[in-house]
């Protein structure tokens, strides 16, 4: 329609036989105008902001590594004797998924390698995930406008859980297969569909001889595929949105300040990639992991000392470890009408799980409900500026630690001398009183850290240097900060708490009311920025010492 | 120090109150300003992280022949060695190792010392701007108007409904993905064979029948049905039900209620393996406090009171399987177990009725 | 009868009484027991072995287990433990117990191995129990593979799978088996110390014991193909490791890569 693209238009011709070959890719993909749009795209910088990144370049790495396994291994749960080099099962009657793992691992050149790093990975990329998201929680990141993505980085957190689970059950040794049996028994005590459900996930009664496939296919091509397309939206709402950055002098909500993307940033990120890729090679050359030739072959009649899942399943089954089935005499477990409610499996398995992704979900719609804050953040919170949301994300912390611990509970009897009983009761008193009291003591350092700062930015930096005044007194010389770094502590929003409002009727109802007293709570201990007034305050207050302050700040300056 | 008391309480132990309103803030001074590197200055420090760079580099190059060498060097053969393996993973690794963390630290810095690190500033814009979206809503109320489906609710309709019913063949299509469970999780392999003839109790793993007198107190036997191995299909599954653990203790110790009386043998006891909870094998038998641990989630179960839970998540005792012994001195089990073995199940209560019909 | 009364007296009619009945206590003990492990005591003891092992036993342990080791309130009856269950309680130092507890703990052995053997030959004489395994079914050269199997079915669930040890109830604990000797290990078998159940050898065969030495020893001299092995305690230590040392590394890596370079 238009006369962009009209013949006679003065063509391009590129010099070299690569500019030739780029400018025919670009004629007909566009690239220049995505590399104008993305090449000096701006990216804060912090240490912090990399655990995405560790997330991903993990996910990228289990890709390459899994594939290479995907090539040995045979998901056949047939029945065979193992005949490979690792003597101490010669012979053994096992299933074809171990023995082919056995091979990977003794028989396969690099096998062994690929099996480490693929596992190592696996841990590191759930691992980084999470403290990914805990960074993202304890900033605000996810606050408008970021829930969406919020929610997509959740769903990855489930998503990576499920790929790791599938995967550890793949090689059918006794761990893993144990593992299966706890998995059957959680779902065989799901009211009325349980049992059917177990039935059709194992192709009949367990262990069956389907299930290794089923989870193989479900490993390695269903839940990567999500992951690979939540991993796509994910980061097409990064761009969307530009990265969050730090307070601190020169950045607000209006701007994103940090290096362009070419060169430096795309160096540091990709030259990143290879670190993490080196570091997890590191741990695959020195360090066993899921050592299944110790473990042997399924066989439903053995069990292992230290059967556990992986950690990410740890917080689950440390709460099915938790729970008490029998309390005096009475049974947990109930027979109503004529059915068994198996509630000393399922409250465990469900509702520690189900509170903990509800409210990682729904966390930042309850906080803006609270808040009513209906703006666009881009500037992230420091979490001491926000005790009562870091106070929070620290209960559930340690809420989910205690359940993570109780996983290893009789690993920490014998390496701690303490009878597994007593480990047990212990973490059933902290499962409750555990993230009250880190609620309590989180929001109170956040408090006093603010504190800290407040009187930082008013009468400086302590410097340790004690200096007597003519008339005899003593005083610490602090040194005042300069305007950027006073800025960085002083450049943050202490929101009041916000009274119930009256809706368009005249009316505060109920809902709103509640919404106020929630208000209040979240953020009536508050400790407000200091102003320049009062650092005008501060600095007269001194009076009589400030010449030694100010040739003290002299001093500082001039190296 | 003393009296810097500002930020501290007023009256409770937690509020400072100061101007909050906006009435006053500190101005954003902006960005600080650039600093220059000792590369940026100095032609040497620069020349110098140009050769650190090239350095790193060529270490990974370094891990990179590691890792051919030793992928190469050392064949893993038909019997190889533990140590041979373990020699060669540490080598791929430390070659892989090199290659990768060389080109990444190099890499990253090269772009520490030797780009420019200048902070930049740039705008934030609108996500959605209102021009875009009044444009928009425009476009859409456009495509619902030439798609007339507001004007014409049965084509609307009926669309819904085909598109509502379309799923079903996708779901009923996975109901073959397994069998209905109907009674199978209530039978073992333990029931006496239709001729009546009693199953003896085997040792797991090789299935020799045992005998009474071969139980010694204080010991404890890993149990499986005789002819299990024998079994051509369903091995694994049969055996996931009927694995049992045989104990002797004192006959004293055993205080077996009424209708149970005749289920042991001179103290010799059968209980199955697997967890009332969740069903991992409860196989821990603490032949000094007659306790059954499950390694699995802690459940311990007391020998002495029929293996009544005394600590941990499960609920219910485990079964016992009666037992006696035969005209040959073997054991042999006088029945199935009366109620189904491992976690419960929405139906069980139904099989134990069915089962002791 | 006038004849056997009149060769009850007879000089040799008590000794013949006596065989008598040491036959008959004997064959009824045995058919009592039939425990196929009663192999008996191959080790010859000396008299002066069994005298000197009375004293140190008088010594060292009848404060618990009683004079003529007969029991007491703090500690069970030796009658019949034989000499492989001395060999191995106070062969590992588990006993003379060092204080009361959940469970005798492993220590410096207190005694010599002359002392240990005098000891035994002191309670084997006591009555018939298992002996100290001969040097046959301790020469790790079993079936490395079926030891695995009898392992795994019997013993990984309180030792762990690769041997390393797990929780029992109230603070008792199944120890690792690295360091073991194979000697120990038979006799933890067939005595079953403390709350270990036994495995006589009508459970597992003298061979199967030998399988099972031969596997412990294999893969304790094998050591783990994949490196270091964490402990072999499972994905407990596994997830720690990633958390604390590969997260740490690469945390230190992030804050290289994100610092300013002076």
């Amino acid at each position: 329609m238009s006369s962009t693209t009209t013949p006679d238009a003065p063509a391009f011709v590129a010099k070299t036989s690569g500019g030739r070959i780029t400018d025919f890719v670009d004629q007909r993909v566009g690239g220049s105008g995505i590399l104008r749009e993305f090449g000096r795209k701006v990216f804060p910088d912090h240490w912090s902001f990399m655990f995405g990144e560790v997330a991903l370049y993990s996910f990228v790495i289990l890709l390459l590594s899994g594939t290479f396994l995907t090539f040995f291994f045979d998901p056949s749960m047939a029945e065979t004797h193992y005949s490979g080099s690792y003597t101490p099962l010669k012979n053994v009657e096992m299933s074809v998924a171990y023995s082919s793992s056995l091979d990977i691992s003794f028989d396969v050149r690099g096998g062994m390698f690929m099996r480490q790093v693929h596992h190592w990975s696996a841990l590191l990329f759930v691992a980084s995930v999470s403290v990914h998201m805990l960074r993202v929680f304890f900033t605000g990141a996810f606050r408008k406008p970021r829930e969406l993505n919020w929610v997509v980085g959740s769903v990855l957190l489930i998503l990576s859980m499920a790929a790791g689970f599938t995967g550890y059950s793949l090689p059918d040794d006794l761990l893993s297969g144990n593992g299966l049996r706890i998995i059957d028994g959680v779902i065989k005590s799901i009211p009325v569909i349980g049992t059917y459900t177990s039935f059709f996930l194992f192709g009949g009664e367990f262990p069956g001889t389907m299930i290794i496939s089923r989870l193989y296919m479900l490993h390695i091509l269903l839940v990567p595929a999500l992951i690979l397309l939540m991993i796509v939206m994910h980061l097409f709402m990064v761009v969307v949105h530009k990265h969050t950055q730090y307070p601190g002098p020169g950045r607000n909500d209006g701007n994103v300040v940090g290096y362009p993307l070419g060169p430096v940033y795309a160096a540091k990120a990709g030259g990143f990639f290879f670190i993490v890729f080196g570091v997890v090679a590191l741990m695959a050359a020195f360090f066993t992991i899921n050592p299944i030739w110790n473990y042997g072959p399924y066989d439903p009649s053995p069990v292992s000392a230290g059967t556990q899942p992986d950690w990410y399943i740890g917080f689950v089954d440390g709460a099915l470890r938790l729970m008490p089935g029998t309390i005096g005499d009475w049974k947990v477990e109930q027979i109503w009408f004529g059915h068994m409610f198996t509630f000393n499996v399922l409250l465990p398995a469900l509702v520690p799980a189900g509170i903990l992704f509800t409210v990682m979900f729904t966390y930042p719609w309850i906080e803006r409900w609270i808040t009513k804050d209906n703006r666009e953040h881009h500037v992230l919170d420091r979490p001491r500026n926000a005790p009562t949301r870091t106070a929070i994300g620290m209960a559930g912390f340690v809420w989910y630690s205690v359940m993570w611990a109780a996983a290893g509970s009789d690993l920490i009897a014998t390496h701690f001398h303490v009878a597994l009983n007593d480990v047990t009761y212990w973490l059933r008193a902290l499962f409750f009183i555990g993230p009250i009291i880190a609620f309590f003591v989180t929001k109170r350092v956040a408090l006093a850290l603010q504190r800290k700062d407040r009187e930082i930015a008013l009468h400086g930096r302590e410097t340790g240097r004690i200096v007597r005044l003519p008339h005899g007194e003593f005083i610490e010389v602090h040194a005042p900060l300069d305007e950027y770094k006073r800025y960085k502590l002083v450049g943050f929003e202490s929101p009041v708490p916000l009274p119930a409002v009256p809706n368009e009727h005249g009316v505060v109802d109920r809902k709103e009311k509640r919404r106020a007293k929630l208000s209040r709570w979240f953020f009536e201990d508050r400790v407000a920025p200091a102003t320049p007034a009062e650092l005008e305050a501060a600095h007269g207050h001194h009076g009589a010492h400030e010449a030694v302050e100010a040739a003290a700040s002299e001093k500082t300056l001039s190296h | 120090m003393g009296n810097h008391s500002d930020g501290s309480p007023n009256n409770s132990g937690t509020v400072a109150t100061a101007g909050q309103n906006e009435v006053e803030k500190f101005q954003d001074p902006g960005i600080p300003p650039h600093r220059l590197r000792l590369a940026d200055t100095d032609p040497r420090a620069a020349k110098k992280a140009e050769r650190q760079v090239a350095l790193l580099f060529g270490t990974s190059v370094v891990g990179t022949l590691i890792f051919l060498v030793s992928y190469f060097a050392i064949d893993l053969g038909n019997d190889s060695s533990v140590a041979t393996i373990r020699l060669q993973n540490a080598l791929l690794g430390i070659g892989t190792a090199f290659a990768m963390l060389g080109i990444g630290t190099g890499i990253v810095h090269w772009a520490k010392a030797l780009m420019p690190d200048h902070e930049v500033s740039e705008e934030r814009h609108a996500i959605r701007t209102e021009e875009d979206r009044q444009a928009a809503v425009r476009i859409v109320d456009d495509i619902v108007e030439e798609t007339g489906i507001k004007r014409r609710p049965l084509i609307r309709n009926t669309l819904l409904g085909a598109v509502a019913l379309a799923p079903l063949p996708a779901l009923a299509i996975f109901g073959d993905l397994g069998p209905r469970p109907d009674f199978t999780l209530s039978h073992t392999l333990w029931a006496p064979a239709p001729d009546g003839k009693l199953k003896r109790l085997a040792r797991d793993p090789d299935g020799t029948p045992i005998k009474a007198a071969d139980v010694t107190i204080g010991s404890a036997f890993h149990v499986i049905p005789e002819g299990l191995n024998e079994l051509s299909e369903g091995k694994l599954n049969e055996k996931a039900k009927s694995v049992v653990l045989l104990m002797r203790l004192d006959p004293d110790e055993l205080h077996p209620s009424p209708e149970r009386a005749d289920w042991a043998y001179n103290g010799i006891v059968a209980y199955s393996k697997i967890c009332t909870h969740v069903g991992c094998p409860v196989a821990l038998y603490e032949q000094q406090t007659h306790h059954l641990l499950c390694p699995c989630h802690q459940s311990t179960f007391d020998l002495t009171q029929q293996c009544k839970v005394i600590f941990g998540p499960a609920s219910r005792p485990l079964p016992q399987l009666p037992i006696a012994v035969d005209s040959e001195g073997y054991l042999v089990a006088t029945s199935d177990f009366h109620e189904p073995v491992g976690p419960t199940y929405w139906e069980r209560e139904q099989h134990v009725l069915n089962n002791n019909a | 009868m006038k004849a056997l009364s009149q060769k009850r007296r007879h000089p040799l009619a008590a000794i013949a009484l006596l065989l008598m009945g040491l036959l008959v206590t004997g064959g009824l003990y045995a058919v009592a027991t039939t425990v196929n492990q009663a192999k008996a005591d191959t080790t010859t003891y000396s008299a002066s072995d069994v005298e000197e092992g009375g004293k140190l036993f008088a010594a060292n342990c009848a404060t618990c287990h009683g004079m003529g080791a007969s029991g007491s309130q703090s500690g069970p009856s030796l009658v019949g433990v034989g000499a492989a269950a001395v060999d191995f309680q106070v062969g590992t130092g588990r006993m003379p117990m060092q204080m009361n507890g959940p469970q005798a703990q492993q220590k410096p052995a207190q005694f010599n191995e002359e002392q240990t053997k005098k000891l035994a030959a002191y309670v084997a004489s006591l009555g018939p129990g298992p002996a100290i395994p001969e040097a046959g079914v301790l020469d790790e050269k079993g079936d490395a593979a079926k030891g695995g199997e009898l392992f795994r079915t019997n013993c990984a669930m309180c030792h762990n799978a690769a041997a390393a040890g797990g929780a029992l109830t109230r603070g008792k604990f199944a120890p690792a088996l690295a360091g073991v000797s194979g000697q120990h290990i038979y006799e933890a078998m067939v005595t079953g110390p403390q709350n270990m159940p036994v495995f006589n050898d009508a459970n597992i065969s003298p061979e199967g014991k030998r399988d099972i030495i031969t596997f412990l020893k294999q893969i304790e001299s094998n050591g783990s193909p994949g490196g270091a092995d964490l402990g072999a305690l499972g994905p407990v230590s596994e997830g720690l490791f990633v958390w604390i040392a590969g997260l740490g590394v690469i945390i230190a890596f992030t804050i290289w890569l994100t610092s300013r370079t002076s």
